[in-house]
């Protein structure tokens, strides 16, 4: 089979099963529709494997698959770059999708959904590989806006859910904020350069970095980096743009950890990284960029601190870690950034698996408040959270301590403005990582058994009614998620903690990224590579640094207020008050956009449509005109009266008129 | 280039078709009269074919022309013929609405097949009428043959709202009548001062004439196109009968009403606003983009706040359409082709949104979203179809609604950057009501004994559904054949506006 027939099966591999499992699902049943679906990611996961074999052999690739269209002398096509950060990210979407998918068959094992549920999670693996495989912008798009249907239509996959509905299209809306953004900026571009296609588009960046815009007179290429930088922050959910995944968090677990974790998600980091070449000549961008990363980065992590459902800390915690990879995209570490975002979607992957095995375990329980010392009860899942966790807060030799350090490194050495703020808020923020981390290790596993006190019911109704009233009954023990649950666990916790020690030398300092991603005159990783000896030697001299104490500082605290002395975190919220209101409420921003942006929305709606449409339009000019028709009509009927002296009256007096107007003319 | 006149047929085969249909008479004969408008719909659909697989797309003017005197001796008192011609032919601009029109027509008579039971004659017969006039329409090079099919076109749509509609039904169709009479008077006046100027009914005269054409005069003219095609398409503020009509209109009228006549309006700028009065099109091109914002911004936040669903379909057929008038008069191909292609798409996209809309009301009697909640449940085909569509009509790319905002916005860009800034509003805005409305009807837990005694669609809704989603889908992830056609018409038609008559 030719390399290239083995690129187009990557992609369609998925789509054919999201095919048979949507339309067919019916013929094919349950067994039939997850096995397409499996064999489908399956296929598509040994078919990267196979290209990335190629692509360390030197083969990189970058072509047109079919013209879409031609118009306005612009050629706009399908294709495909395969080089180095594709076969990546294409290595890290069909690996975490394939897990997902297994995982999907314990899961959902019960609902009555399964069918659409696999179409959706496979139609997912096809749009996010098209996007990741585009070689231009119109395709990039393309795959932008179908991941962000996908995702729509999973977090409203309960859709008699008020809460999922209510979810689902904040979702999509917030996004569409962001895509307005994107949208321009793209359109930014191919007006300057003519062309969608990244290549000829990158080869045109220094003269876009000097243009101007026509009428508003900014710098072009700020311009377009903010615009397409403003598409990343609604996908991968950053300040302000970012209120839509906590709640999205209302879909079924499978899709949080595939798409509102390891992979949708981490679009954004992904384009601009792929962007670098535009990005690398606008200091102004960068350090939009990287703000807005810190302040999702350090914000973000305290509202987990703050949350009790087990979904949530680690939704919250995902924000945060997404802040962690804009940081670095903001401070020129391109490849650090694609380096966290490949050892977060592993580890947090896992982590909202397991997450999701704790529900399964605790009948669709997600509160901790109801669980503790559940490491008795679930080995497989304990070990495997617990593993998670220490990746994500960094400890040394863990997959997440060779990213976040290697970023922390270069957002120390960052010169652009905003860097000493972006610095303060990711050390601060190993700290809570830490904090809210172990909390939430603690409470699920650790600790007192709080399980038991929900009333009795039928553990295997699934009806809406029962969604509502779930967890255990009194007597009732958690048990250990099935095989299908605990291999996909078991699978990503070996990644989750080796891969951050295997790749980092030859994705960081030996050169992987070198032919994608451009770092023009800023600091970036430089000093990082100067410093580093080795896997080895970066963990023991991680352990002398201050993000270990500090993350171990947060551990000891979490263990000292959850295990140790449990009353201390109320009395901290009671004496903290106004803190613990503002956090509880997530800084306002849910209710600020519910009033203004939706609020007002229909508002001015209601407005325009009373006043403008019914009252100017219909009841002014069109009512007015019908009015004066008639006002006019009721005068001249005046005239009609019947008479025949009044008919003769008007005539003489007629002619008498004219006859004064005809002789006095002359 | 052909002997058979495919344009004579592609108007004549429906209306004659039609006048048979209507011979059918009383209700007695239903099944006959159903059975013989669908076999004229599929032929009249069949003859249009060849005018796309045997359209020149490398051939700059008119193709398939067909040329006959019809009132001679009229006049000729200022040089040229003076005679009033029926001239056809076609360009990449016209050809496919032709299609788009005769294929439509065939869903309309499907999905009318169940749900007319009184006067089922006259009422295809309209339909088939109406698709033979509209045809002509698009076909005419003669301004008074034009005027003709235009105003005749009007009075099929006015009995199909006035005979078959709702309860508020005269009401709207005589608010229609008068808003596009009022207008189409204004076109009279500028044909006819074209004619003293030119001595000649030929539209293709009119596109070379100089004379008589001061900057002063193509302001006038163009005010009085502005008008008469404004109130079709329609443009803000001259909109408000719209709304009315769609939620008194039977389906079908609504789906031929957004999917058709909408689009004469704007085929009429191309055909005679830009070519004729170039200047004056280029001067007065701000009002026009200003209008069209207007449409896209007002009419979105309007359409967010209606409780009726066609009331919100139709409001957002308006915002639609500014893309359309947005995409015309920023004078670069890629704006161009991309309001043509949006002026098709908008012809799938909103017939299938009143068809289902139309599928909803036949169940129910009700259009009110208040009324509805949870048909998820009861009809989950139908959702998943009304999903395609609403998704299609918030622009998603690889459906056909994306393809034409994308191309304006991209050229809106490169005209004014932040003409780009309040079209691509479009995006919230539209995700906004669709969605929205989508979330309030579909989702949710059953809401009433009505949903849930809901029955899922039928095989002839499947049928039509599924056509209109195939079509939607394959313009979305295809476009090139659409635009194809259109590439040496349009970059003609803005080479002659550019260079001007001054």
């Amino acid at each position: 089979m030719s390399i290239y027939k083995l690129y187009l099966l990557v992609p369609f591999a998925p789509l054919l099963g999201a095919i048979i499992a949507g339309l067919f699902g019916k013929w094919v049943g349950r067994a039939g529709a997850h096995t397409a679906a499996i064999l489908g990611v399956g296929i598509a996961f040994i078919a990267s494997v196979l290209i990335y074999q190629d692509v360390q052999a030197g083969h990189v690739f970058n072509g047109a698959i079919y013209t879409w269209m031609q118009a306005g002398g612009i050629d706009f096509e399908i294709g495909f770059q395969i080089d180095n950060l594709t076969v990546m990210m294409m290595l890290v979407v069909t690996f975490v999708s394939l897990m997902v998918h297994i995982y999907t068959i314990g899961y959902m094992a019960e609902d009555p959904g399964y069918q659409r549920f696999f179409s959706y999670i496979s139609l997912f693996t096809f749009s996010m590989l098209m996007l990741v495989m585009s070689n231009n912008f119109l395709q990039l798009f393309f795959g932008w806006e179908a991941v962000g249907l996908v995702s729509y239509l999973l977090i409203g996959f309960w859709y008699e859910r008020p809460t999922a509905i209510y979810a689902n299209l904040k979702a999509f809306l917030v996004n569409r904020v962001g895509d307005f953004g994107f949208l321009l900026g793209i359109g930014l571009v191919v007006a300057a350069t003519g062309s969608l296609d990244y290549q000829e588009v990158f080869a045109r960046a220094d003269f876009l970095a000097g243009e101007t815009m026509a009428v508003t007179g900014w710098p072009l290429l700020t311009a377009i980096c903010i615009c397409l930088f403003i598409g990343a922050m609604g996908k991968s959910a950053q300040v302000p743009l970012h209120v839509w995944l906590p709640d999205s968090m209302e879909g079924p677990t499978p899709i949080s950890a595939l798409i509102h974790a390891a992979t949708m998600v981490t679009a954004g980091i992904f384009m601009v990284a792929r962007m670098s070449p535009l990005f690398e000549l606008s200091d102004t961008a960068l350090s939009f960029v990287l703000v807005i990363g810190a302040t999702t980065a350090l914000f973000m992590g305290f509202l987990g601190i703050v949350q009790n459902d087990i979904k949530r800390v680690v939704a919250y915690s995902t924000l945060s870690q997404l802040g962690y990879m804009t940081v670095a995209l903001g401070a020129s570490a391109y490849s650090a950034a694609v380096f966290h975002l490949m050892t977060h979607a592993f580890f947090k992957a896992l982590l909202f698996l397991a997450a999701g095995s704790v529900i399964i375990g605790m009948h669709h329980d997600q509160d901790m408040r109801n669980m503790g010392g559940l490491r008795k009860y679930m080995p497989i899942t304990w070990i495997t959270s617990l593993i998670g966790s220490l990746a994500l807060i960094g400890t040394p030799l863990f997959s997440g301590f060779y990213s976040k350090d290697t970023i922390i490194e270069a957002v120390h050495a960052a010169t652009i403005p905003g860097a000493g703020y972006a610095y303060a808020c990711v050390i601060i923020g190993v700290f809570v990582t830490a904090f809210y981390s172990f909390r939430m290790y603690f409470l699920v596993f650790h600790g007192k058994e709080r399980f038991g006190h929900a009333p009795a019911h039928d553990p295997h109704l699934h009806d809406a009614e029962s969604e509502e009233h779930h967890g255990l009954a009194p007597g009732q023990k958690p048990h250990e998620s099935p095989w299908v649950v605990t291999i996909p666990l078991i699978l990503l916790a070996i990644p989750s903690f080796l891969i951050g020690a295997i790749t980092i030398e030859p994705m960081l300092f030996g050169g992987w990224f070198d032919d994608v991603i451009f770092v023009g005159n800023h600091v970036g990783l430089t000093e990082a590579r100067e410093t580093f000896h080795g896997w080895w030697g970066m963990a023991l001299h991680g352990l002398t640094s201050a993000p270990f104490w500090l993350a171990l500082a947060g551990v000891v605290v979490a263990w000292v207020f959850y295990l140790v002395k449990p009353d201390i975190p109320g009395v901290i919220a009671r004496t903290l008050r106004p803190i613990t209101t503002v956090l509880e409420n997530k800084y306002y921003f849910d209710r600020f956009n519910e009033i203004v942006f939706a609020g007002g929305a229909r508002l001015i709606g209601r407005g325009l449509w009373r006043g403008g449409d019914q009252g100017l339009i219909d009841g002014g000019a069109v009512g007015g005109s019908s009015r004066l028709v008639s006002w006019a009509a009721r005068i001249l009927s005046l005239f009609q009266t019947g008479h025949i002296y009044h008919y003769a009256f008007t005539m003489i007096i007629g002619v008498f008129v004219l006859l004064t107007f005809w002789i006095n003319r002359g | 280039m052909t002997d058979i006149p495919f344009l004579s047929l592609a108007i004549w085969v429906p209306i004659i078709g039609g006048l048979v249909v209507l011979a059918t008479g009383s209700d007695r004969a239903a099944p006959l009269a159903r059975t013989l408008a669908l076999i004229t719909a599929v032929f009249a659909f069949a003859v249009t074919i060849p005018l796309y697989l045997r359209f020149d797309a490398a051939f700059s003017g008119m193709q398939f022309v067909e040329f006959a005197p019809w009132i001679t001796h009229f006049g000729g008192h200022i040089g040229g013929s003076g005679n009033i011609n029926y001239h056809l032919g076609i360009d990449g601009i016209s050809v496919w609405f032709i299609l788009l029109n005769a294929f439509i027509t065939i869903l309309v008579v499907i999905a009318g097949w169940q749900v007319i039971q009184n006067r089922v004659a006259q009422y295809m017969a309209a339909f088939l009428i109406m698709s033979g006039l509209m045809n002509g329409i698009f076909a005419a090079l003669d301004g008074v043959l034009f005027y003709v099919f235009f105003e005749a076109s009007l009075i099929p749509l006015y009995l199909l709202i006035g005979i078959w509609g709702g309860p508020n039904r005269v009401h709207a169709a005589i608010k229609f009548f008068l808003f596009t009479l009022a207008g189409s008077l204004l076109m009279l006046l500028a044909l006819l001062y074209l004619y003293n100027i030119s001595g000649s009914f030929s539209i293709i005269d009119w596109h070379q004439q100089r004379e008589g054409l001061s900057a002063g005069v193509q302001n006038v003219i163009f005010l009085a196109f502005l008008v008469a095609f404004g109130v079709k398409v329609p443009m803000w503020p001259v909109h408000t009968w719209l709304p009315d009509a769609h939620v008194e209109a039977p389906t079908g009228g609504s789906v031929v009403l957004a999917a058709i006549a909408l689009k004469l309006g704007a085929y009429g700028f191309l055909r005679f606003s830009l070519p004729i009065v170039p200047d004056a099109a280029i001067a007065l091109a701000p009002l026009v983009i200003a209008l069209s914002l207007i449409a896209v911004v007002y009419i979105g936040l309007v359409a967010l706040v209606q409780a009726d669903m066609k009331k919100l379909v139709a409001y957002s057929s308006i915002a639609h359409m500014g893309f359309v008038t947005l995409g015309f008069f920023m004078f670069n191909p890629l704006a161009v082709e991309g309001a043509l292609v949006q002026m098709i798409s908008h012809g799938f996209v909103s017939a299938a949104m009143f068809l289902c809309i139309g599928v909803l009301y036949d169940r129910m009697h009700s259009r009110q979203i208040a009324d509805y909640g949870g048909v998820v449940h009861t009809m989950p085909k139908f959702a998943a179809f009304f999903m395609l569509f609403a998704m299609a009509n918030a622009g998603l790319p690889a459906t056909s609604g994306f393809v034409g905002e994308f191309m304006v916005i991209l050229g809106a860009v490169k005209y004014n950057f932040w003409v780009a800034f309040f079209a691509a509003t479009t995006l919230i805005l539209g995700a906004a009501y669709t969605l929205w409305m989508y979330k309030r009807v579909v989702f949710g837990a059953v809401r009433n004994s009505h949903v849930a005694a809901l029955t899922d669609i039928n095989g002839r809704e499947f049928f039509f559904l599924a056509v209109l989603a195939l079509c939607v889908l394959a313009m979305g992830v295809y476009p090139f054949p659409f635009t194809e056609v259109m590439h040496v018409t349009v970059n003609d038609l803005l080479r002659h506006v550019v260079a001007g008559k001054l």
